[in-house]
């Protein structure tokens, strides 16, 4: 991807994943994340990974975020007068979260291996994520089968009344 | 010629057994009691004649020894469980069995109707399984396990009726004061078995120690003090503990709040004479050390004149044989002193049977008042309880020293070494016929007060006054006899192979007549101030004023003890047992509690329940590891 | 075909990250600590998706693919916790639910 329309993007993904965390409105931080996801699937696509970038959208920007939008319906929120849990947890998180960040970037950014320009031929296209899927990994599939039904039970169970 | 057996350590079993007996079965048999507890010794008093008897057909310093087992073997040091019988222990074994035999019966008619019946025969049986295993101990180490066993009950028994406060307080005290001599003691045994060990002899057997007296004769202590003296030295310290002498004579005059059985047996007749007999059996080691000698002698010899003074003022009748016993043993520590172990271990079972007798009958007299025990409320005894008077007379007479009876040959041997025997310290030859004419005083004192004249008690008491029965006064006549009689036993002769001989020759007929003369006379003098002229002494008491209050209060001793040893003590107890053990020990205990406290508060503060601060922790742990891997 | 380095998408990877963390360290509003989670989970698919591009191999794919179901799961449950803790407790904000502190 050209480097300047990286830069654009990144600029507008960060901003986007800020909104979420600062708006006081929930539904406003909902519409924030929304737009964060459609812009990391634009960047899956940029990565040859397009099966995941068409299930980021259908499955996280589809269908988790409307179950959140659902939630905060439900419980009817309003937006909150004070934002944050005081002011000095506030100064030790920013703290905590710019040395983190250095730290991380610095550390990426050394051992980050070259980047091939050339990728296998179907890369990223279904028919190789599912021969990946269901060979080397078909135990951790069948696992996350069983996870999803623990899930579904346990959702049930927890909001009765 | 020591001649094996297996016989003596029946001795010792049976009155073990019968301790036994009486601590599993005596609460649920209380009249098998009566008859266990005197039978026991009884049966053991058989076994000592029989191997007296065996003993004596052997040719004279023959021995019997019982190798019961090996006791202790640390690296070169052994010692063993062993027992022997030579003529000196078999003198003190007929003595301990026979008299305590003789005390065991009586003391069934002493305790009748006591709850504790049970338990005091168990003490008593116990008591004289430790006295027969100190005197026929072959080894100064089992010796010493009698010595300490015999102390024990002494404990046990002056505090018999515990439910009294200063009963206990005068056991504890005799424990205390005997401990004191016991140190002594110890210290004794170890210098001399590492002295002996130098020269490559590790043991405390007596026959090897008298073997080896080469090696002891030339050693020197760290301070440059020969050996020799220094041991007998300490020795001395705990045969004062012991017996009674100065300095450490305090506990037995309290030690009257036993029963007079008790009294009898333990603190005149056996107990008390230990220190003697380890002394005489010792009389080898004590021969290299002239100097331990006459230190023995003088104490002896100051020991009996101070007491037999204190007697003269006392108004308790138990009190007043206590200081006589005192007196008696400082007789027989000048003895030994001189040289004379035969005739010291002579007296011993002469004082054995009159002072026994002596403590019996004041015990009947106590029974016969019910329970009192004060001269200046007796009197006039003699009609209600006849056998006890006359007893006590030939007692009295015995002790005195009058001719023929046995007191009157015991102390004659001990004042006629004194002053002119090879050893002899003829100044304290002379107060011992000084102490001769007080003891005739003030046992005539106290026969005159309690049997003669007019009766001083309440007229409630004078109807209750009755002989004591028949379990009770058969011993005394039985003493009677044998504190008439005891002076025809041939004791010195017979101890001449062990201990050896003074080599006094025949008593002059001078000393004799002085020595009977100063017995009749302090008697007569007894008689003038307390019967014939009975408001004299009253007035001579008031006269001396100071001086008299001074000796019947002992000279306070006590009291002088209590201020430069036992305030000290305490106050230096006192000094660790609060800022030491309060403070610091207890301080450091609980100061762990708090500083756990302490930081447990403070560390709690974390869990504060917000997710999110516990989230933020996370981060800084990672920041952490991404900091390590940052940076390596 | 791009000339845009690996690190550039490993440190945007970061920066969402932290985001995430900052939100979930610092709202009081339960909903949106859990968006801002979500955003954490997406910032490491991102690189995932990067190094697998780079690696030339399918696995970091496989791996955002498990991540994701994951994620919804965890997103039904937790929100049901929510749901469930809103009608006993009538609230949303995390500093109220401390009933495990000392």
């Amino acid at each position: 991807m050209n480097p300047l329309v990286f830069l654009l993007l990144a600029v507008l993904t960060v901003a986007a994943a800020i909104s979420v965390v600062v708006t006081a409105n929930p539904v406003h931080s909902a519409l924030g994340l929304v737009v964060t996801l459609f812009l990391l699937s634009v960047f899956f696509v940029a990565l040859d990974a397009q099966l995941v970038a068409v299930l980021q959208v259908i499955v996280y920007a589809g269908a988790i975020v409307v179950l959140f939008l659902f939630v905060v319906m439900l419980l009817n929120l309003q937006g909150e007068r004070r934002l944050t849990g005081g002011m000095g947890l506030l100064v030790a998180a920013i703290a905590g979260a710019l040395a983190f960040t250095a730290l991380l970037v610095t550390l990426l950014g050394r051992s980050a291996p070259a980047p091939s320009t050339t990728v296998p031929a179907g890369f990223g296209e279904t028919q190789a994520l599912a021969q990946r899927l269901f060979t080397s990994h078909l135990l951790a599939f069948e696992l996350t089968s069983v996870l999803l039904l623990v899930a579904v039970v346990g959702a049930v169970a927890l909001s009765r009344r | 010629m020591v001649t094996e057996t297996t016989t003596l350590r029946w001795i010792i079993a049976l009155p073990a057994a019968g301790v036994l007996f009486h601590l599993l079965l005596g609460a649920r048999w209380p009249r098998a009691v009566k008859v266990v507890g005197p039978g026991v010794v009884a049966v053991a008093f058989g076994v000592v004649v029989a191997s007296a008897l065996q003993l004596f057909r052997l040719a004279p310093g023959a021995a019997l020894h019982d190798r019961v087992y090996t006791w202790i073997v640390v690296g070169p040091f052994q010692a063993d469980a062993a027992l022997r019988l030579d003529a000196l222990s078999a003198v003190m074994a007929l003595v301990v069995t026979g008299v305590g035999f003789l005390i065991h019966v009586y003391s069934v008619g002493y305790m009748h109707g006591d709850q504790g019946l049970a338990r005091f025969f168990a003490y008593l049986n116990l008591f004289m399984t430790a006295m027969l295993i100190l005197v026929l101990a072959d080894n100064l180490l089992l010796l010493f396990v009698g010595w300490e066993g015999v102390g024990l009950c002494s404990y046990l028994l002056i505090g018999f009726w515990y439910d009294k406060v200063e009963n206990a307080v005068a056991g504890k005290k005799a424990f205390l004061v005997n401990r004191i001599g016991d140190a002594g003691f110890l210290l004794g045994l170890f210098l001399l078995v590492t002295t002996l060990g130098t020269h490559g002899v590790w043991t405390l057997d007596v026959t090897a120690i008298e073997q080896h007296l080469s090696h002891l004769a030339n050693a020197r202590t760290v301070f440059g003090w020969p050996v020799p003296t220094v041991v007998c030295l300490l020795f001395l310290v705990g045969a004062t503990g012991k017996s009674a002498q100065i300095p450490l004579y305090v506990w037995l005059p309290d030690a009257m709040a036993g029963p007079t059985p008790v009294s009898a047996l333990i603190h005149a007749a056996t107990m008390v004479t230990a220190g003697v007999y380890m002394i005489a059996r010792l009389h080898a080691l004590y021969a290299l050390a002239p100097v331990a000698l006459m230190v023995v002698a003088a104490v002896g010899t100051a020991t009996a004149l101070l007491a037999a003074v204190i007697a003269i003022a006392q108004t308790d009748i138990k009190r007043v044989l206590a200081y006589s016993t005192v007196s008696q043993l400082g007789y027989m520590f000048l003895a030994v002193g001189v040289g004379a172990s035969g005739a010291a271990v002579f007296h011993l079972v002469t004082h054995a049977f009159f002072k026994a007798l002596l403590f019996l009958g004041a015990g009947s007299v106590i029974h016969g008042m019910g329970g009192e025990q004060d001269l200046e409320r007796m009197g006039g005894l003699r009609r209600h309880m006849p056998i006890t008077f006359w007893t006590m007379t030939i007692a009295t007479l015995a002790i005195a020293g009058v001719p023929p009876t046995a007191g009157f040959f015991s102390k004659d041997e001990i004042l006629h070494a004194a002053v002119s025997g090879p050893q002899a310290l003829p100044i304290l030859g002379v107060i011992g016929f000084v102490v001769a004419f007080l003891t005739a005083f003030y046992t005539g004192r106290l026969l005159f007060l309690a049997f003669l004249g007019e009766c001083r008690a309440s007229e409630e008491v004078q109807h209750h006054v009755h002989e004591s029965p028949a379990v009770m006064t058969i011993p005394l006549l039985m003493l009677g006899v044998l504190a008439l009689v005891g002076g025809a036993l041939p004791v010195p002769e017979t101890l001449v192979p062990v201990v050896g001989h003074a080599e006094t020759g025949e008593t002059p007929l001078a000393m004799l007549a002085l020595a009977s003369a100063l017995a009749l006379g302090g008697l007569a003098l007894a008689y003038t101030l307390y019967v014939r002229l009975p408001g004299l002494p009253l007035v001579l008491a008031w006269r001396l004023g100071r001086a008299y209050t001074l000796v019947r209060d002992k000279f306070r001793v006590d009291e002088l003890y209590d201020v430069l040893v036992v305030r000290p003590l305490f106050a230096l107890a006192g000094l660790v047992a609060w800022p030491v053990d309060e403070g610091i020990i207890d301080g450091t205990v609980n100061g762990l509690a708090v500083l756990v406290g302490t930081t447990s508060g403070v560390a709690r503060r974390l869990q504060t329940g917000n997710v999110q601060h516990y989230a933020l922790s996370f981060l800084f742990g990672a920041l952490l590891l991404l900091g390590y891997y940052a940076f390596r | 075909m791009n000339p845009t380095p690996l690190s550039w998408y490993l440190g945007l990877s970061a920066v969402l990250f932290t985001v995430g963390v900052l939100g979930v360290l610092v709202r009081r509003n339960v909903i949106i600590i859990f968006m801002a989670i979500e955003i954490m989970l997406n910032a490491v698919n991102l690189a995932f998706v990067a190094i697998a591009r780079s690696l030339g191999s399918m696995d970091g794919q496989v791996m955002v693919f498990f991540v994701m179901t994951v994620a919804a799961a965890e997103a039904a449950v937790g929100l049901a916790i929510i749901l469930a803790v809103f009608r006993s407790r009538e609230t949303t904000n995390a500093d109220e639910l401390m009933s495990l502190r000392w």
